[in-house]
């Protein structure tokens, strides 16, 4: 099916040019990311993938060799769509806005050799974040012809999407305003964080989080909906990603939780079909159903508490086989489906 | 197959007096060095739990409300056999403070303290974290020989920072002394200092194209907080290099060992790889690996294909003959049969995936004890899931 020219689809996030991601550690948030930007790029976009702390996650989820410093087309999406990828660094982002802004030639490398730069990438705090976010900002903002002005001219990225840093981190490393405002009173850097901050808080931007369907990943989304709520960030949706397919029955797994299922039919109907059912089996399976139950519980207490957040939900499976570049694919196919992109 | 990590026998052992737990983000380090520590202490150790977490989820597994700076007993643990166990929660900023007010004179410390520099430094530097656990590491240690005929502890557990990677935890220290006694600092100070040093006037044409550029980026307001913080820091700059060197060799001292903890899945499983490497590189005891949440299934004899089969079977067996009970809403005993096939053969799977993640891991690292623990099928937040969780940990 091709797209027809300027019908834009009914999505959740129309208008909204970047995509931030968090999630609490082991929740799967870079290939939510991956998946996103794939989706976002389908029907003949550009989409960037950018992730912050240098963990090469995004060349991982792809099964590409690992980022350098510039984009890299990393995958194709329908209809001519790219999805290019970033590792952006901190050191690389700050001499090119020291080039950009200052032409500073030489003194970039003369202050590479007297430790400015580490200086001002690892140990002066908020400014790397700055640069981390300023990088971000700049490609948003970047135009597809540089020459080209006003709200009219196309931008390089029709969508960004940033593998943002885990949800303990994530508040403090948008909120970069707030970070220096007490280090730096005036000057380029602060006006940076200014500019900064205020496209974060603009409807371009929203933080989408992903979550297991357990206590403290759940927790953690709650927690970080308030704290980013309260810094005035725009929130996204709520990406419940490693969804167990649902099997057994509510009434099956009533009777699972109960103990109720007769192990003498189960065994009568094994035997049926010529599988030996010791004894040791047919607990096995009453056991696996009986602790299925307890998770399955525990899941809809926690699906109750998301639903209570009142944001847009997106359901993810588990894959079985793991997730490698083609799972991915198949991920960005179910969020277009449920309408996130 | 790998050796098996004997848990009881390296917490059973007096030697051991520091079990430092590391690894990726969310595969269960809290919990696993919490329930380290609750089994070491109800065995008898006395134990304190250092934790590093802004999510205080160890306070919610050990049932605590407040954790701070100073380390409070955990109630309600088992001591018949005169263990205890305490545990606390890092603030990186308090520990900060206490390192500054230790080492200068009470009017310069009010001056770093009040430095706008050193708040931020102190409160949000990415390493700051990871080298004031490493202070508070060494402070335990302090306090635990401090009477060496009846120490307060005779077993620290170290819960590692949540930081982008596992090995920053032993970088990030030697990063910050190395960038507080480093060339830049120097370079920082000396306008402070009156007139300057001779060795500076070599550079001085360097140095005034990156004063003149600090000042233009940064602003001359937060390059005078710089080096007014710098110079206040001045007389503690070897302190920190030394501190850092000397907590850093504890972690390399035969008394202390590392646990190395992941889950089974690849990310998590490629950073503890790099680790093991980085442990065996720098010649650092490492005691093993432990895999969290490893699927099992109750009923091994039957593998997923098998139990897939057999559910099919029974379909085409149902299908020749008219549905007695299935017409009436409720399903029937061979429906649940079906259901509680297939339900196996993805559990099988998923146990299957664990079991080959885990043997990857061992052919690549031959040698390396380890241990695995099952997936709970609830949260872990009390005593009664830690203990069960130690139990799985001593392989049982």
């Amino acid at each position: 099916m091709a797209p027809d020219a300027g019908a834009a689809r009914d999505t959740d996030w129309d208008g909204v040019r970047l995509h931030v991601v968090t999630g609490k550690g082991g929740t799967g948030k870079t290939t939510v990311a991956a998946a996103l930007a794939l989706a976002l790029a389908s029907e003949g976009r550009r989409v960037l993938l950018a992730e912050v702390e240098g963990r090469q996650g995004i060349s991982q989820s792809f099964d590409v060799p690992p980022l350098a410093l510039t984009e890299t087309r990393i995958a194709h999406a329908a209809h001519g769509g790219e999805v290019f990828g970033l590792s952006v660094d901190a050191k690389a982002a700050l001499l090119e806005y020291l080039q950009m802004y200052y032409k500073l030639g030489r003194a970039g490398g003369v202050l590479e050799k007297f430790g400015a730069i580490d200086f001002a990438t690892t140990i002066a705090p908020g400014v790397r974040d700055v640069l981390l976010t300023g990088k971000v900002y700049e490609a948003v903002r970047r135009r597809r012809d540089h020459r080209a002005k006003g709200p009219g001219a196309a931008p390089a990225y029709d969508a960004v999407v940033l593998d943002a840093p885990p949800t303990g981190r994530v508040v403090r490393f948008l909120n970069v305003n707030h970070e220096v405002a007490d280090l730096a009173k005036v000057g380029p850097i602060r006006s940076q964080a200014n500019s900064i901050t205020a496209m974060l808080k603009s409807p371009q931007t929203v933080v989408h989080l992903v979550t297991l369907l357990e206590e403290m990943p759940v927790q953690e989304t709650v927690d970080t909906i308030a704290e980013l709520r309260a810094v005035g960030m725009p929130i996204g949706g709520v990406i419940v990603n490693q969804v167990r397919e649902e099997i057994l029955t509510l009434d099956v797994l009533d009777a699972a939780a109960r103990g109720a299922i007769s192990g003498r039919d189960v065994a009568a109907d094994l035997t049926r079909v010529h599988v030996r059912a010791t004894g040791a089996l047919v607990d096995g399976l009453l056991t696996e159903a009986r602790d299925h139950a307890e998770r399955v519980a525990l899941e809809r207490d926690e699906a109750v508490v998301i639903e209570g957040l009142g944001r847009p939900t997106y359901r993810l499976p588990s894959l079985s086989e793991g997730v490698d570049a083609n799972g991915i694919r198949e991920m960005a196919e179910l969020l277009m489906a449920q309408g996130m992109t | 197959m790998a050796p098996v990590l004997d848990i009881d026998a390296l917490i059973g052992d007096p030697q051991t007096r520091i079990i430092v737990c590391c690894g990726a983000c969310g595969v269960g380090k809290t919990t696993t060095a919490a329930a380290l520590g609750l089994r070491a202490a109800e065995s008898g150790r006395r134990v304190v739990v250092l934790t590093i977490d802004p999510a205080r989820r160890l306070a919610q597994s050990l049932g605590l409300t407040t954790l701070d700076n100073t380390p409070r007993p955990v109630r309600d643990i088992n001591d018949t056999d005169g263990g205890s166990l305490d545990a606390m929660m890092l603030d990186m900023k308090r520990t900060f403070d206490e390192v500054v007010e230790a080492h200068s004179t009470p009017e310069k410390a009010a001056q770093i303290l009040a430095n706008p520099f050193y708040q931020a430094v102190s409160s949000s530097f990415a390493g700051t974290q990871e080298y004031m656990a490493m202070e508070k590491l060494g402070q335990l240690r302090l306090e635990a020989d401090r009477d060496p005929d009846n120490p307060r502890w005779d077993l620290i557990v170290v819960d590692t920072p949540p930081s982008r990677s596992a090995l920053d935890f032993l970088d990030a220290p030697k990063r910050l002394g190395s960038f507080l006694d480093g060339r830049f600092i120097s370079l920082l100070a000396a306008p402070a200092k009156a007139g300057g040093r001779a060795y500076l006037k070599v550079f001085s044409a360097g140095v005034n194209i990156v004063t003149k550029t600090l000042t233009k980026v940064l602003g001359g307001q937060m390059l005078n907080d710089v080096q007014t913080f710098v110079a206040a820091l001045d007389t503690m700059f070897g302190g920190f290099r030394k501190r850092a060197d000397h907590t850093y060799a504890l972690l390399s001292d035969r008394t202390t060992t590392f646990i190395v903890v992941a889950a089974p899945e690849r990310d998590a499983l490629r950073e503890a790889s790099y680790f093991v490497d980085r442990l065996d590189e720098e010649q650092m005891p490492l005691a093993g690996l432990v895999i969290n949440r490893m699927y099992r299934v109750s009923a091994p004899g039957l593998s997923a294909a098998r139990a897939l089969g057999a559910a099919e079977e029974l379909d085409d067996a149902e299908s020749g003959r008219p549905s007695a009970a299935g017409s009436s809403g409720a399903p029937g005993h061979t429906a649940i049969t079906q259901g509680l096939l297939r339900m196996h053969a993805i559990q099988a799977e998923i146990a299957d995936r664990h079991e080959s993640l885990a043997k990857r891991f061992i052919a690549g690292h031959p040698g390396i004890p380890m241990v695995e623990v099952p997936a709970a099928s609830g949260d872990i937040h009390d005593l009664v899931g830690l203990r069960a969780v130690g139990e799985a940990l001593a392989g049982n």
